[in-house]
């Protein structure tokens, strides 16, 4: 039972970070209804930001803020540079230029500090808690925080700003949005960079468990995928309970089923996806689109 | 004029090319030069060209298929690269284990890639096309753990070596000719059979899909039938590709087939020229030489090309390399007027 309780608590930490990834993809499906193949890969660049600022002698937490900012701004001059000339044009016309950000960002990463790995320092200190049989680490216990934090302000800032207001209403209707006079683009902007921070959050927390390289949030994507389909592609709580269960759902199987074991459990995000769209395509938490043709 | 066509191809994208009979007596002379000059190459070429040319002709029949897919449905898949090692498998393990002469696994290949095309289309089609690209990217992902798993069966990390397919006797032509000319038969065969499916009542209902999803299904185009078709097809195609791949390469293992195979395979089809003939071909020849080039400069300079020449196409040129050559044999006649 003690080792069972162990597995969820590694899952739930695991699936926090997939939670935060989902949360980044949600927000740009969101505004725009697409979904950014390159959100991984941004989120993997600004840990390479952070883990240059760090090895320069910077203390983690200053380098943390400086990413966390230099992401957002990316984030903008992305959707700015990169995506607004495809606004309004077919999803297949955007998918595609974000699989073209997803080789490129990749690939910049590795032109600029090689593919070879890099070990990325741990925020949080390295005992653990004990609860009885169970063992929390307090880099679980960090991951957990750092994600409802991050839930939080979001909260916070879609509900209670002036700006989250403008952004829910062009995330509703753009028209409408323009008409009331909400500048659409700029919103959309803002959404990119919200998205690029809260991607750079999950690489950072990441990165430590696995070691920093180029293809490092690969996996992390699909596991991010499958808890946005599994919670709803457009719903923030949705991405955040779909990364937790399917953290939780891949330790276990991972732990449990002899057959999957260590190697085979990015299988797992895939038998997600395909269960979700064949029994409730729409995931948990969505709404079932309805369109007037 | 300009400004007219622009916004045309980004509210359309990709158009198909317009047909005038000048462009199509064009198109057959050059197709008939092309194929004149393809079958003479191997025999003024080092063996080590004959080779590339070889896999630009593999590459060529991956992307007929995700052409299918691509530029006539309108559905994106990221894990092409995962039909291409199913196929390069089945062939390598028929070969390997069943003692099959090599000719056969082609379609045994086919089938096998068709059928879990198939299987994967269904779900990933009940929603809209995105979700096909994440299943499909999710299977690329997923397929090197399993094919390293099964140890038994694929070799594991180690992978397969097979015996190269040798010329009978009679042939006299070295071995990479006749890989070369095997290479050109199966791509020959692919783009006959691409070609008349989209001229059928078929690639009529796959474009109207793509076009516009509603307006097809009004005029009675069963949407999820035709895309998962689409889908299963590609998958066919991409899957003969493998078994030829194994046929030339005579090596078979998982590190050959990550998700790069895959994202090069959708950079090949988007520079090459999606819903064009002749795309595939542009694309195969972009998809081996590109790499081996740019190489030289940094080991990620591949992958910075790709990147941001994806992102020009779509921007500048939604039918790449393809669809620039048409517009341009397009003005040549007008001129002559």
């Amino acid at each position: 039972m003690a080792g069972f309780l162990q597995q969820i608590v590694t899952g739930l930490g695991a699936g926090a970070i997939y939670a935060s990834l989902a949360l980044a993809l949600v927000l740009i499906y969101q505004f725009t209804g697409i979904v950014n193949f390159a959100q991984g890969e941004l989120a993997m660049f600004s840990t390479y930001v952070a883990w240059t600022l760090v090895a320069a002698g910077m203390s983690f937490w200053l380098a943390l803020v400086i990413t966390l900012v230099v992401s957002f701004v990316g984030g903008m001059l992305i959707e700015r540079v990169v995506i607004r000339p495809v606004e309004g044009a077919p999803e297949l016309t955007i998918v595609i230029v974000t699989v073209g950000l997803f080789i490129f960002v990749n690939a910049a990463a590795g032109w600029i500090w090689t593919f070879l790995i890099k070990d990325f320092p741990n925020p949080f200190p390295g005992g653990a808690l004990e609860l009885g049989a169970v063992t929390v680490n307090f880099s679980t216990l960090g991951v957990l925080g750092v994600v409802a934090l991050v839930m939080g302000l979001l909260y916070l800032l879609f509900q209670h700003t002036k700006i989250g207001l403008g952004m829910r209403a062009v995330a509703t209707n753009p028209a409408s949005a323009r008409l009331v006079g909400i500048r659409v683009g700029w919103t959309l902007a803002l959404g990119w960079g919200l998205a690029a921070t809260v991607g750079a959050v999950s690489g950072v927390l990441v990165a430590p468990l696995l070691f920093l390289e180029p293809n490092m949030m690969a996996g992390v994507l699909i596991y991010a995928f499958a808890a946005a389909t599994l919670g709803g592609f457009d719903s923030p709580v949705g991405a955040v309970v779909g990364g937790l269960v399917v953290g939780v759902a891949e330790t276990l199987a991972g732990a449990y089923v002899g057959f999957i074991g260590s190697d085979l459990k990015i299988g797992v995000p895939l038998l997600i996806i395909l269960a979700v769209l064949l029994l409730r395509p729409q995931g948990l938490f969505g709404r079932a689109a309805v369109e007037r043709a | 004029m300009t400004e007219s066509t622009k916004t045309d191809e980004k509210t359309s994208a990709p158009p198909a090319p317009v047909r005038t009979s000048a462009v199509a007596r064009w198109r057959w002379g050059a197709l008939a030069v092309l194929l004149v000059l393809a079958v003479y190459a191997p025999f003024q070429l080092a063996p080590f060209y004959v080779f590339q040319l070889t896999m630009v002709l593999v590459y060529a029949v991956a992307l007929l298929g995700l052409n299918l897919l691509v530029g006539h449905a309108g559905q994106i898949s990221l894990g092409h690269g995962a039909f291409f090692a199913i196929g390069a498998y089945t062939a390598a393990i028929l070969m390997e284990r069943e003692a099959l002469p090599y000719p056969l696994t082609l379609p045994v290949a086919a089938a096998v890639a068709f059928l879990i095309g198939l299987g994967l289309g269904v779900p990933a089609m009940r929603l809209r096309g995105l979700y096909l690209a994440l299943v499909t990217l999710a299977i690329a992902i997923f397929l090197v753990p399993l094919l390293k798993r099964f140890e038994e069966l694929t070799g594991g990390s180690m992978g397969l070596t097979l015996a190269k397919p040798q010329p009978p006797a009679w042939t006299g032509l070295a071995e990479d000719q006749w890989l070369y000319f095997i290479a050109l038969i199966v791509a020959v065969g692919a783009f006959l059979l691409v070609a008349s499916l989209l001229r059928s009542r078929v690639g009529r209902a796959l474009h109207a899909v793509r076009d516009n999803e509603i307006a097809a299904e009004v005029m009675g185009v069963r949407l999820s039938f035709y895309k998962t078709l689409a889908f299963a097809w590609s998958a066919m195609l991409a899957g003969v590709a493998g078994s030829v791949y194994t046929w030339v390469i005579g090596f078979v293992s998982p590190d050959s087939f990550t998700v790069n195979l895959s994202i090069n395979l959708l950079a090949g089809i988007v520079v090459g020229g999606l819903g064009s003939l002749s795309g595939p071909v542009l694309g195969g020849l972009f998809v081996m030489f590109v790499p081996s080039i740019s190489q030289d400069i940094n080991d990620a300079a591949p992958g910075v090309i790709f990147g941001l020449l994806i992102i020009a196409v779509m921007y500048v040129a939604p039918t790449g390399l393809a669809g620039l050559a048409g517009r341009l044999i397009k003005k040549i006649p007008r001129k002559k007027e």
